[in-house]
């Protein structure tokens, strides 16, 4: 087996991806736009503001605002929309956006008062300051690979939300439970026998419930994915940084 | 949701990247070469205590179609027994929803690599023989491989060749009977005239450097043995040059130690007019053989001279005796007067 094999070739057979935020940013729609908004936000929002506060050595105060003025910025002036996937990810892009906004700022001797100028979003700052401090990072911490580092585990951490509510929402309240105590737990090692016992099914079910629940958090991972990558090779380049594999 | 450490998350990525085999015998010890459909993994059977290579599909999140492709490869290759073709031991599902499929693990090098450590072009010739007489088996099945290249053909600890990755491989239409093409279908299936695994007219499915003219203009419809004959020359001429075919370039322009009948057997075998190619690989390997038995071959016309030159290469002992005696003759001659 090779990976120079061609399958699709020019009629490229591959299955339809969902039409990711970033294209929809730069619809006409200001609804369509404003949804889209919301997903990069959503997506970024925690990694960017731990990044603030690492490489441009941002007090808790005065990151918070920065990243509110950051996506403020982007949306008031369709940012976003300029991202070219030829050039670079639109993680890189991001970044580097983020960067010249701060570095603006900072010349500008601008300091963003809150609730000032900038739309507020609705964002867990509270939790965000908690695991800079809780989890900080390594001393000579490269600013660029935090910001992909802490990019990777807030979107697990978002799939993760995902998976919760939809297995409440679908009546599936124990696939999560058994995914969480057997996959997520950290101090305790269960085996499918115990947590069997624990929640009065046999093993096998124990297996079948949690491969279920694996399915779908990979099904939600690489949805999330889809969402915030432009094309096709972005999403596969994308996958390979967050999974360290080919997703095909 | 709770912070998740470095240790979680490479967990997490190990469970969204990984196949779960948790509900079978199997138990995955590495990968071993991952491809456009599928990773192969190589994992104990934990009932037979042996190694075994397990082909599984990227991911369960793709179509259907892709489930049912890789299902048709297994019964594909599970149907070629023969020793140049890789047995196929199991296939299934696993709980997490791919596809996988198990087959004998062969320990070896890739055609590719064996090349590069062996320079006598008699031993790389015998491999490829070897490597026909497998497709030719397919061919006569009705299955031609349609991805032929040295990655794709195996050199076993001993010696044993053996052609890899029947994954685009498909069924002749003029071999399929009604009842093999149902039993390509899973259960549960529609049964429509397009069955997985088929691809129509526009789909170039292969490796460029290796696929014939036909292939690469996506001409589905159109290919048959003839098609492999093409690959199969295209290896050969990796073969006898150590790269890859070069458009318009003949091997002995790239590696003058090869024979006007080595290169007269690829370029037929090459020829971009399929008509005018081996009709199949089983020619073709009776061609490769006769060269390798110093004979002459269909592909090539001798010269006089050559005829001869190719007879006392073939003879040179038996020359080398008849000199000796006449050179004996002589002398006695010359003592005997003395």
């Amino acid at each position: 087996m090779d990976p120079d094999t061609d399958i699709g070739g020019a009629q490229q057979r591959f299955p339809q991806t969902n039409q990711s935020a970033i294209v929809r940013a730069r619809s006409n729609d200001e609804e369509v736009r404003q949804r889209a908004f919301a997903t990069i936000l959503e997506s970024y929002w925690k990694p960017v503001y731990k990044y603030v506060r690492l490489k441009w050595q941002a007090d808790n105060e005065d990151a918070k605002d920065l990243t509110q003025g950051f996506f403020a910025n982007a949306f008031e002036k369709n940012h976003f929309a300029s991202y070219d996937a030829s050039k670079a990810s639109f993680q890189t892009f991001l970044r580097t956006c983020l960067d010249g906004f701060v570095a603006n700022e900072r010349k500008a001797g601008k300091r963003l008062k809150r609730g000032g100028d900038h739309e507020h979003f609705s964002l867990d700052f509270v939790s965000a300051a908690d695991e800079f401090a809780l989890h900080p990072a390594a001393p000579n911490a490269n600013p660029e690979e935090y910001f992909h580092r802490e990019w990777v585990r807030w979107m697990f951490m978002l799939a993760l939300e995902a998976l919760r509510a939809q297995c409440r929402q679908t009546g599936k309240g124990i696939y999560f439970e058994l995914f969480q105590r057997y996959d997520l737990d950290e101090e305790e090692t269960v085996s499918y026998a115990s947590l069997g016992q624990e929640f009065g099914i046999e093993p096998g079910v124990v297996n079948n419930y949690l491969a279920a629940a694996r399915r779908d958090f990979r099904r939600i991972v690489l949805e999330k994915l889809r969402e915030i990558t432009a094309t096709e090779e972005e999403f596969r380049n994308e996958a390979r940084s967050l999974l360290g594999v080919e997703v095909k | 949701m709770k912070w998740l450490s470095d240790d979680r998350i490479n967990h997490l990525r190990e469970l969204t990247v990984n196949p779960d085999f948790s509900a079978t015998k199997y138990r995955v010890k590495s990968e071993l070469a991952r491809g456009g459909m599928g990773t192969v993994y190589l994992a104990t059977d934990t009932e037979l205590n042996r190694d075994v290579a397990i082909k599984v599909l990227n991911s369960p999140d793709l179509t259907t179609d892709l489930h049912e492709r890789m299902i048709r490869e297994a019964q594909i290759v599970a149907r070629l027994e023969h020793p140049g073709i890789v047995p196929v031991h199991d296939v299934g599902v696993l709980p997490d929803g791919r596809v996988f499929y198990a087959m004998k693990y062969v320990r070896g090098k890739r055609l590719d690599e064996y090349t590069a450590e062996t320079d006598s072009l008699r031993d790389r010739l015998r491999k490829f023989q070897a490597a026909c007489d497998a497709v030719a088996f397919a061919h006569a099945h009705g299955v031609i491989h349609r991805d032929l290249k040295p990655q794709n053909i195996m050199i076993g600890s001993f010696g044993e060749v053996l052609v890899l990755d029947w994954g685009v491989a498909k069924i002749l239409r003029k071999h399929e009977s009604a009842s093999e093409a149902d039993t390509l279908l899973l259960p549960g299936k529609s049964k429509s005239n397009h069955k997985p695994g088929d691809t129509t007219d526009g789909t170039i499915i292969g490796t460029r450097d290796y696929m014939s003219p036909e292939q690469a203009r996506g001409e589905i419809d159109r290919l048959d043995e003839r098609s492999d004959v093409y690959s199969l020359g295209a290896v050969l001429y990796f073969l006898l040059t150590d790269r890859a075919p070069v458009a318009a370039t003949r091997p002995r322009t790239v590696n003058p130690k090869v024979s006007k009948a080595a290169e007269a057997i690829c370029l037929k075998a090459m020829s971009a007019d399929a008509d005018a190619r081996y009709a199949t690989a089983a020619d073709l390997s009776r061609d490769v053989g006769q060269l390798l038995d110093a004979e002459p071959v269909s592909a090539y016309r001798e010269s006089v001279f050559e005829k001869a030159a190719r007879w006392a290469g073939k003879n040179r002992f038996l020359i080398l005796l008849v000199l000796a005696y006449l050179v004996m003759r002589i002398i006695l001659i010359f003592t005997s007067r003395s």
